[in-house]
Order: structure tokens, then sequence, then C-alpha cells
């Protein structure tokens, strides 16, 4: 690792304030993604902020809806009983994810920015557009089965890796920010970006910009939700597509859906066309497999992925039935 | 004979006295060190053990006397930070770089080298130990975020010389074959039992909204909340197999069975 200054924030501005002065300065919230980077030398700053003794984690009830702190751990948060009875697909998503000791570690906001999982970006010697702007995209011709499907750019073609954040994705989630002017929120389909001519730009935060909470609407998906995950093996490994999905039902008639999809872009995939499609449709398998199909429909895949398209066909169905099911 | 300052006891003052008796003073005067707990493993290999078991195993549960480490030289260290916080049951004060892991810092500093280091990238576990009560990987946490926090690591499991109850179903349900993984996945199993009295869900938990504790965890709970553990040797059904008598504190057929 590149030597760097240590430094414990004890409060929020503190953080905010010594992180603006520092364009190397980096947080650190629980280390699982920025420590992994460091030491392959793949993120470089030459000073830490300490943001974990913040108090930036309370799980509450607003009069909108929830609120998550985002220093509180991602094994907190799962297991919250507010989580649990209200937003059971925000549960399962979490508890996908990672490892019980990752998730005991892992920030709500360090979630939301881990970075690719691209192999060539963490591999110093290849070259890769989002590492170091310019250098060209290995994946793009070199071996791209974990990669996305939609949204992508010749300049990047890799996927967001997060789990947590396709539930907050279908939840309609928003983030809130604290930077040394002022708080401001940002939705959570404008918060993750598309590769475009940027790859190294993951998301709309500005340097210096510290998350401080996540908060989620009410909704009547509740008792109709579900996470499901395909990976290549059964638990502590990457997706290769996964699919979040939220009913709102009167009867068998669908009022409202929450779908997103993750594995396939540079961001969580909120599957818009497919929500579109299923309003007012009664929830039958038919309309499951027209909804999947309509969102596929816009896909493209690479050389090495071409299965993430049927996958991701059926992990939707698949999805909306466990859904539907309750 | 001398005082004896370590106060073996006497199955253990046998097994010495009979095995390794160029070492029973060193032992007595000084404690039980790595050399010696290598060369005891060197004999529990080649079976020699077999007629020794008490000692063996009150042996097998002390605390190895860590290695004397002498302090780091001062420009060996960059942007030092004091972290001072509790291992086991005393506290350590120490200087580190910092980027010095936990990890590190427990071998490499403290002398406690029963954590284990596999991947140093957060995919394995072995480097797994306890932090203020939860299952942590010490190759991902910075030596200077646990100023006044508690660590429980696998030489903190043991009571004087009596085992902690998930070292005992270990060695009876044979839940490893090298061993490497086996200081992880027992600080992992420990810190889940307490999850499972807390009622903590997984991703395999049938109803995620309704809340039960304290749980008792099938085999798939098991597999599945241990996944952050690999082993290579695929000790797995018998790692599950332990964790289980452990939780229920009920006998738990083992898996394998001596033939001749
Ligand atoms: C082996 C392994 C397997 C994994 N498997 C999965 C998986 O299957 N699914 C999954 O979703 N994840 C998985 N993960 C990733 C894991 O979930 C993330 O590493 C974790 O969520 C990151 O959180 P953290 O608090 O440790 O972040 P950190 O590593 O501390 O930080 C990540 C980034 O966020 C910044 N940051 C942190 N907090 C804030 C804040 N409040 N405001 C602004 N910036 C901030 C940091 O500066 C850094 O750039 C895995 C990780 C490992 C090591
Ligand atoms: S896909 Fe993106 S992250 Fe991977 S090599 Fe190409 S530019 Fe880098
Ligand atoms: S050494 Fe820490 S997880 Fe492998
Ligand atoms: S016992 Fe050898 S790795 Fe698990």
């Amino acid at each position: 690792m590149k030597p760097f200054k240590f430094i414990s924030a004890t409060s929020q501005e503190q953080a905010v304030t010594m992180l603006s002065k520092n364009a190397e300065a980096a947080y650190l919230g629980g280390g699982t993604n920025l420590l992994d980077l460091m030491k392959e030398h793949v993120a470089l700053p030459n000073e830490l902020i300490d943001i974990g003794n913040l108090k930036l984690k309370e799980i509450k009830a607003t009069t909108g809806g929830y609120s998550l702190g985002a220093l509180a751990k991602n094994t907190d948060t799962a297991n919250h009983p507010l989580v649990r009875s209200n937003l059971p697909m925000l549960s399962k998503s979490i508890l996908a994810g990672a490892s019980a000791q990752i998730r005991n570690m892992a920030t709500n906001g360090g979630n939301l920015l881990q970075r690719t999982r691209c192999s060539y970006f963490y591999d110093i010697s290849m070259p890769c557009n989002k590492r170091v702007p310019g250098s060209g995209c290995a994946a793009l011709e070199g071996f791209n089965r974990m990669h996305a499907i939609f949204g992508w750019s010749e300049h990047c073609v890799a996927v967001y890796p997060s789990d947590m954040a396709v539930a907050l994705a279908a939840l309609n989630a928003t983030v809130k920010v604290q930077n040394s002017k002022a708080e401001r929120t940002i939705a959570f389909r404008d918060f993750h970006l598309l590769p475009g001519n940027h790859p190294e730009r993951d998301n709309s935060l500005t340097h210096g910009e510290l998350i401080t909470a996540i908060e989620i609407p009410k909704n009547n998906f509740s008792t109709h939700s579900a996470y499901v995950k395909v990976r290549d093996r059964n638990s502590y490994a990457f997706a290769l597509i996964s699919v979040a999905a939220g009913l709102h039902l009167s009867g068998n008639i669908i009022q409202s859906a929450g779908i997103a999809m993750g594995g396939v872009a540079h961001k969580p995939w909120r599957a818009l066309k497919a929500e579109e499609f299923l309003k007012g449709k009664v929830a039958t398998t038919a309309n499951f497999t027209e909804a999947a199909e309509i969102e596929m429909a816009g896909a493209k895949a690479l050389s090495h992925n071409k299965f993430k398209i049927e996958m991701g066909k059926r992990t939707l169905i698949n999805a909306l039935e466990m859904a539907l099911k309750g | 004979m001398k005082q004896n300052k370590t106060q073996l006891t006497p199955d253990e003052l046998k097994l010495f006295g009979d095995l390794m008796p160029e070492e029973l003073e060193e032992v007595i005067q000084s404690g039980f060190n790595r050399r010696h707990f290598v060369k005891l493993m060197g004999l529990a290999t080649a079976g020699l053990l077999a007629s020794y078991t008490l000692g063996a195993t009150q042996l097998f549960a002390r605390p190895v006397a860590p290695d004397e480490i002498p302090d780091l030289l001062p420009e060996a260290i960059e942007n030092g930070v004091n972290v001072t916080f509790k291992v086991n049951s005393g506290t350590r004060s120490v200087l580190v770089d910092s980027r010095m892991t936990l990890l590190d810092t427990l071998r490499e500093r403290i002398g406690l080298t029963g954590t284990k280091k596999g991947c140093d990238h957060g995919q394995c576990g072995a480097c797994t130990v306890i932090v203020n009560g939860e299952r942590v990987l010490s190759c991902l946490t910075l030596a200077a975020t646990c100023q006044g926090k508690s660590v429980l690591t696998i030489e903190g499991l043991a009571k004087g010389n009596e085992l902690h109850p998930m070292q005992t179903t270990f060695l009876k349900h044979d839940g490893f074959q090298c061993g490497f993984c086996t200081p992880g996945q027992i600080c992992s199993a420990v810190a889940l039992m307490k999850e499972a009295k807390e009622g903590q869900a997984s991703f395999v938990t049938k109803n995620i909204s309704a809340e039960a504790k304290p749980l008792m965890l099938s085999d798939e709970e098991i597999s599945e909340r241990m996944s952050g553990n690999i082993c290579r040797c695929g000790a797995y059904p018998n790692i599950v197999a332990a964790i289980k008598e452990a939780q229920t504190g009920k006998d738990v057929p083992q898996t394998w069975l001596f033939t001749d």
C-alpha cells in the first residue's frame, strides 16, 4: 500500500472539511472495498479519514418512510425489525451479498460506493478506462462473461456489483449527502451513472461529499416482494444476474411494480419498461413473461455473456412469481 | 525438581517427561512456546500421543507464550498511529504504521499467530477474529481503527486448560484436515452462536419478516452462514456437524468412522 495519513474524524463537519481540502484523500467506512483496492494499488489515497466513529448509524421510520444511516452496518440494517417487516426485499438483498464477516464490517454508504469487480480494473498491468482514463478497455475484447448487457459503452462494459443497491433502486430510494456548503438529496436513478465517455465516474458525487443517509419512501410491496440472485456458487459470490421485485396488488390486479436488476449494467438497472407494462395487468405468469421479454429486448450482449439475456428473462419471471407468492 | 512455574498438570508433566524430556525444564521455567507446540504437533502426527490423550488435550488448549517481538525501529514506521486495544484477556498498546492491518499486527507485532493469512483480500475467512462481539475479517481491518476495541482471537477461546465447546466439537467431528482455515472457522462459528441467539436472519431464512429467537440452525442455515469461511480441504460436512453439536449440546453422530 502507498503510505497515507490516518485521521479519525470526530464530527461530520470535520470529516467533510478535511476531505474537501485534499483531492487525494478518501473516507474510510468499513474498508472492505477500499483497503482491498489499496492493497492492489488501484486506489492510491494519501490520506484516510476514518468516519467509523461518526454518529450516522440510526435506522428509523420517518414521516414519509424510512431512513438508513450511512454508517449503519449492513448486518444491522438487514436485521433491523423495521427493515425486516416493511422492506423484506432490502433485507434479503443485503443478506445475499458477501459473507457474514464482511456484512458486519460494511457500511450502507460504503456499499453504495463499492467499485466494479471487473478483473481488468483490479489488474494494474491491464488497460482500463475506469482506472486510467484513455488507456482502453481490456474487457471489451477480452474475457467478459461477467460484464454488462445494458447501457454499456465502448469505453467500459463493467457491471456494478452491489446487491443492496438493486433493492434500493426497486424501492425508489434517495441518497442524502453533505458537502462543505450544503446538504442535498439525489434520486437513486441519478446516483449511479452509465459509463458513456467517462467510465472513471461511477456516481454523481463530487469530491468531499459525504453520504449521510439513504431514504426510502413508504411502499405497498412488503407482502409481495422478492430478491433473487443467480451466481456461480450458492453463496459468497457476486451476481451473474439478480432481480429485486415488489408488487402492489389489489386482488390479482397489479397496481404498481418496482423492479430492478443487478449484474447487468454499470448501475442498478431499474426495469422501467417491465414496470410500465405490468401496471393494471392481472398477475399471471403470461404477463410476467411478456414484461420480462419487453425489458430484455433492449439488452445487447458482448462476446461471452449472451447467456445473460435468457437468464435475465427467466430471473425476472422467477422473481415476479416469488413476489406474487409473497 | 525445581518449582513448577508454568503450573503444568500431572498429565502434562507425564507427557513431557516421557516424550520431550529435554524440553521439560525449559517449559517449567519459561512456559509453553511455539517451538514446543510444533514439536507436539509432530508427535501427534506420528501417532505418539495416543496414550497421553488428557495431557495432550490440555497442552493443545494452553495459550502458547508469544515469541519475544522486538519493537520496530521508528524509521521503519511511516505515519505511525498509537493504538491501545484489548486482545483476549490483556490490553496491548502498539505503535503501528497506518497501513498495518489488524491481521499483521496480531501476527507480527503481538505474536499471536493463530489467526491465519489466507488471501489477504477478504475472500477466504482464514483471518476471522471477533471484534466487539462480531466476527470480522482482520485482513481488511486497519489496526489504526481498533483503538479502544476488544479483539478475541483463537488463542483467547480456551479457559486455562479447558477448551471452548466449539473447539471440543471441532476435535470430536474432525472439522479440519490441514487446519489452516480452522482458527477462522472456529472464531466464525463462535460468533455465529451469538447471531443465532439474537435471531439474526440469513439469505436462506424462510420468512424474513417473522422474527424468531433464539434460532436453532438447520444444516442449510449453517452452510449459508458459514460461507465466508472457505476450507480448501473440504471438511465442510464435519464442520457443520461440529457446529450443530455445539449449538444443540446434543450428540451429533460423526460423519466418519475408523475402519481397519
Ligand atoms: C470477498 C468479497 C465478496 C463480496 N461479495 C459481495 C456481494 O456478493 N454483493 C455485494 O453487494 N457486495 C459484495 N462485496 C462488497 C461489499 O459489500 C463492499 O465491500 C462493502 O459494502 C463496502 O462497504 P464499506 O463500508 O466496507 O466501504 P469502504 O471500503 O470503506 O468504502 C468504499 C468507498 O466508499 C467511500 N465511502 C464510504 N463511506 C462513505 C460515505 N458515508 N460517504 C462518502 N463516501 C464513502 C470510500 O471512500 C470508498 O471509496 C464483497 C466484498 C468482498 C471483499
Ligand atoms: S470494463 Fe470498465 S472496468 Fe473493466 S477493463 Fe473495461 S474500462 Fe476497465
Ligand atoms: S485472509 Fe482475510 S479473508 Fe482471506
Ligand atoms: S482444514 Fe485445510 S483448509 Fe480447512
